[in-house]
């Protein structure tokens, strides 16, 4: 980072605070201690703006912009926590729960999984909209891992680690709308796959349930989350 | 508090485990008789489920036709109705099978998995919904109680606050699975 | 080449086209293909042949002449005869009739309110040049805006002209022109491109296959002022790969302006350099949203990112990026050449000049329409489009496709532009506008938009891939009278959270049709829900006994 970079000064929740130029609403948010909800942004990743858990109120702007990939500007007037967001990201999360089949007390990830504790975060104690009960499959053709698409919330956080950390390029997302999944090479079984090197990083970035160890049972599988920032700072400190 | 209240629990597709949780809350369990009459429960002998219910405990899905009757019934004889765990408030384990066709399931659970069993009962039986549901896709329900089972200590919680006359604040202390 | 070379070129075509007695254009746009005109032109071609008038007589194919419905469509020198419906067999009687009274069975009035109420600017050479052949385009001053900015404005005063004019983008969100393209002029960069979207995937819409099939060299040269202007030097037309005969002449057209000189390096002798590319769109509806758009043109998995950055900040292989649709493209030129002041007095206040609609459903008239902004709905419906079929009663028209609403009668005399569009909840779009009469069900046109949203949604975010499923289930129960109350509260509830929460246009605007429908329509609703009926008789609602739920 060159010493020429701006910092500008902007107001989250009402608090005045100063920020790199190309640091994101996000970044800025949380170096001050202030709390977004999120599910697809990882730190070390791409960002991907996908989940809009982490939607936030910018004064001047009709619309709600994603924290994670929006950058500061200077003035800006940003609120994280409206009771007009904290609503809409209940009902985010709702569809999210109807939309594929989540039954947390048989899950291995069940008191480790970030759209479990979310439920807590964003307080929604029951979902209103009605469920889906798609019919899905659970690839357990690997040695190691298990894909069950049941649980997935197609953050896309196993796609990006496998591509942009491993270099494997293993994972893909294939179809649109409501019928997208999680591919394994050319959406050929996991266990058949020639590019997986079972490094295992897909299974500890995946927020919830969808990618297990194999072997471990209801609420058994916690997921090392300092996998990636160990990582990342092991590939900076290389640089 | 001079005049007690009252207290209905019952379930129906459920494990039983909630209720298991609610005799855990132990020594508390006398706080609670202290502050309401238990008038319908398995635990206790009564057929007919009563009126005038001041909280009912309502633990399990909705899976068969009784069971639409019966939580209607509920809802008309109830002023404070809790979806008691997560099989009430998601339909949890029982909507495991949501994913397939009755009929697949009877077929699997009668038959492929009775070695020598080659009939499918069908009388004397309650009839089984297309799918389970949670209780409030049929009726209001005035407050969720997750957890799977809840915590003896959101349960005493819950019924505690009730009985204050104020609103059970469970987003935060309760969670699911 | 010199501006007076180019004019030689258009003369000696103009001068070839009047040695000419008889020019009989037969339209060679999709619709009318699809109808056998290519047989038509041919049969012609031989009967002036047979019957020895090859000396007054040249047969060329045109583009659309706007009444796709009563295709085949012949013009005889733009006008003097207009002739629909025609089939090979009608050919012996046209030239026969030539040089006397018009054939009465196949005429149209070409005085026709459908004709004498549009005004065309961006359709100008629609129907009256062959979209083949550069030399006709030369000859109605093709590519002289191009030169005149070249060689006498500064690119800036291309932009301010564009300013003046009040153009407005016509793919459908109408962001000003002239302030797209100094945002994009003003972006640092070492590379700037030009995109042109032509990947129109409105249901029904088929404005820009149109303009592209009948008038490609205006697009090409639209591109090429826009590179001058905004400091590009590349640029690419994405384009529907099921779209081939646009895609066809687009080609040809690239080839005949790289070969003259109009693009390519040093275009007409200045410093200005530009070429054009096709890219083929894979045929999804959300590639037409310009981020989606320009992932896929660096081959990735066509989808949106949140804006901003804004690709005329960041846009292909993040340099600044202008992206305009066809229309917008179409329309640079002739203000250029007419002057912004001209295009600015047609129109309303904030909507100025015309706006190109493909007019469909239950009306006499469909087909493209160029009409200038602030002209009635009622002047469209009743005047250009004939009225309603088989005299039915109108119920709604609507517009803006997937994003866009359903109008009710009492709007009926409501200028047509961004903002009144807007006000009834609909928009403008890129001009897709489908006429319904009292047979159709309110219900069921919102259940089709919601399916065509929920099967066109990429699937990136949650509230629209969740939500656009949800809300057609909900609609389908409403449809099938097996919704409650409670259903049409959740509906309208998954509306707000599905416009507000969504990343891309496609979520944000998915409700529309069926926000502006329970608006206007609620009693439909109410009587499918409540009554269990559907009042225009399209729902099939069975009536079985209460089951056991
Ligand atoms: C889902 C979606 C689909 C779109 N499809 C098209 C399209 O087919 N053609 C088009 O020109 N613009 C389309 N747009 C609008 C483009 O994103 C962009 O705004 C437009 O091309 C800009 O050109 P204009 O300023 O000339 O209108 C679409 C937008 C969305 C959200
Ligand atoms: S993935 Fe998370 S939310 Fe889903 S069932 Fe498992 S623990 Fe529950
Ligand atoms: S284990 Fe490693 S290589 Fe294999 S899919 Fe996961 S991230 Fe990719
Ligand atoms: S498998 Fe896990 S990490 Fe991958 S998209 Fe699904 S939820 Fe996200
Ligand atoms: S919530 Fe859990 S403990 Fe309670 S009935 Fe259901 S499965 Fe049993
Ligand atoms: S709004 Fe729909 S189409 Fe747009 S990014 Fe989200 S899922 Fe994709
Ligand atoms: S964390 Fe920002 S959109 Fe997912
Ligand atoms: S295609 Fe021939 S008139 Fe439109």
């Amino acid at each position: 980072m060159s010493s020429s970079v701006k910092i500008k000064t902007l107001t989250i929740d009402e608090r005045q605070v100063g920020a790199r130029e190309d640091q994101t609403i996000l970044d800025v948010a949380r170096e001050n201690g202030i709390k977004i909800p999120t599910l697809c942004s990882l730190k070390g990743l791409s960002a991907y703006g996908g989940c809009r858990m982490c939607i936030v109120e910018i004064a001047g702007t009709p619309k709600l912009l994603p924290s994670c990939m929006t950058t500061v500007e200077e003035g800006m007037v940003v609120t994280t926590n409206s009771d007009r967001i904290k609503k809409y990201r209940r009902s985010l999360l709702e569809l999210y729960f109807s939309e594929r089949n989540h039954v947390c007390s048989v899950c291995a990830t069940n008191g480790y999984c970030e759209l479990q504790s979310m439920a807590q975060e964003v307080e929604m104690t029951h979902v209103h909209f009605p469920y889906m009960y798609p019919q899905l499959d659970i690839d357990a053709t690997h040695e190691r891992f298990i894909l069950d698409h049941n649980r997935c919330i197609s953050c896309t956080r196993c796609v990006r680690v496998c591509d942009e950390i491993e270099g494997a390029h293993t994972l893909d997302i294939k179809d649109r709308g409501i019928d997208i999944r999680v591919i394994t090479d050319l959406d050929h079984p996991w266990g058949e796959s020639e590019t997986c090197t079972q490094c295992g990083k897909c299974v500890h970035v995946c927020p919830t349930g969808a990618l297990i160890e194999r072997g471990k049972s209801v609420g058994e599988m916690s997921k090392r989350k300092q996998l990636l920032p160990y990582l990342t700072k092991m590939r900076e400190a290389h640089e | 508090m001079n005049k007690k209240l009252t207290l209905a629990t019952l379930w129906l597709d459920g494990c039983s485990g909630c209720h298991m949780s609610l005799v855990d809350v132990d020594e508390r369990l006398i706080d609670v008789a202290g502050i309401y009459d238990i008038v319908f429960s398995p635990l206790v002998d009564v057929k007919e489920f009563p009126e005038n219910v001041d909280v009912t405990l309502l633990e399990g899905a909705i899976s068969t036709d009784e069971d639409v009757e019966m939580v209607k019934r509920v809802r008309k004889s109830t002023k404070t109705l809790i979806a008691f765990g997560d099989c009430a408030v998601t339909a949890n384990v029982p909507s495991m099978r949501n994913q397939f066709k009755v009929e697949d399931v009877f077929k699997r659970g009668y038959l492929e998995t009775t070695p020598g069993n080659d009939i499918i009962p069908s009388v004397n039986i309650p009839k089984l919904l297309e799918k389970a549901y949670p209780v409030h896709n049929f009726v209001h329900v005035d407050v969720f109680l997750h957890g799977c089972p809840p915590s003896a200590d959101n349960i005493f919680y819950t019924l505690v606050e009730i009985a204050e006359g104020r609103t059970p604040e469970l987003s935060k202390r309760a969670r699911f699975g | 080449m010199t501006p007076e070379e180019f004019k030689k070129i258009g003369e000696t075509h103009q001068k070839k086209r009047e040695a000419f007695k008889y020019n009989i254009n037969v339209c060679t746009a999709a619709a009318c293909v699809s109808l056998q005109s290519e047989k038509v032109k041919d049969e012609l071609a031989s009967q002036v042949k047979e019957q020895g008038k090859k000396e007054s007589c040249r047969i060329s194919g045109t583009g659309c002449l706007g009444l796709c419905a009563s295709g085949p469509l012949v013009t005889i020198n733009n006008g003097q005869a207009l002739y629909g419906g025609v089939k090979p067999g009608d050919a012996a009687d046209i030239v026969k009739s030539i040089d006397k009274k018009p054939v009465k069975r196949l005429e149209i009035p070409a005085d026709m309110p459908f004709f004498a109420r549009q005004t065309k600017i961006a359709l100008e050479h629609c129907g009256n040049t062959d979209p083949e052949v550069l030399g006709d385009y030369l000859a109605l001053e093709g590519y002289e805006a191009l030169y005149n900015c070249l060689t006498t404005m500064q690119p800036v005063e291309v932009i301010d002209t564009m300013v003046k004019s009040g153009l407005r983008g016509r793919g459908g969100g109408g962001y000003p022109v002239g302030l797209k393209w100094s945002t994009v002029h003003k972006a640092v960069g070492t590379k700037k491109f030009v995109i042109c979207n032509a990947d129109e995937g409105d249901p029904g819409a088929f404005m820009d296959r149109s303009m592209l099939e009948s008038d490609p060299h205006s697009i090409v040269e639209g591109m090429a002022i826009a590179g001058y202007a905004v400091g590009a030097t590349h640029g690419y037309v994405y384009i529907r790969g099921e779209y081939p005969l646009a895609i066809k002449r687009l080609k040809a057209a690239i080839k005949q302006a790289e070969r003259q000189g109009f693009l390519g390096k040093n275009i007409c002798g200045t410093p200005f350099s530009f070429d054009v590319e096709i890219r083929l769109g894979a045929g999804a509806f959300v590639c037409g949203e310009e981020t989606a758009l320009i992932a896929s043109i660096e081959g990735k998995r066509g989808t949106p990112r949140p804006r901003p950055p804004y690709p005329a900040q960041y846009g292909l292989w993040g340099f600044p990026t202008l992206i305009n649709n066809v229309e917008t493209f179409a329309n640079i030129s002739p203000i250029v050449r007419k002057g912004a002041d001209y295009y600015a007095s047609i129109g309303t206040e904030r909507s100025k000049g015309t706006k190109v609609f493909a007019l469909a459903g239950s009306i006499n008239n469909t087909g493209l329409i160029e009409v200038p902004m602030g002209i009635t709905l009622r002047e469209i419906v009743f005047e250009i489009g004939g009225g309603i079929i088989g005299g039915k009663k109108f119920k709604a028209v609507q517009t803006g496709g997937p994003s866009g609403g359903c109008i009710p009668d009492e709007y009926l005399d409501m200028k047509v532009d961004y903002e009144s569009l807007a006000q009834v909840g609909s928009i403008m779009g890129s001009g897709g506008m489908i006429v319904m009469d009292e047979t159709s069900c309110m219900v069921d046109v919102a259940k089709y938009f919601m399916d065509f949203c929920r099967s066109e949604s990429c699937g990136k975010c949650a509230p629209c891939r969740v939500g656009t499923a949800q809300m057609y289930n909900l609609l389908n129960l409403i449809s099938e009278g097996k919704a409650t109350m409670h259903d049409m509260e959740l509906l309208e509830e998954l509306c707000d959270v599905v416009r507000n929460t969504s990343l891309c246009g496609l979520g944000q605007t998915a409700a529309n049709p069926v926000l502006s429908t329970i608006r206007f329509f609620r009693d439909e609703y109410l009587a499918h829900i409540k009554d269990k009926k559907c009042p225009a008789g399209v729902c099939v609602i069975e009536h079985k006994e209460e089951a056991v739920l």
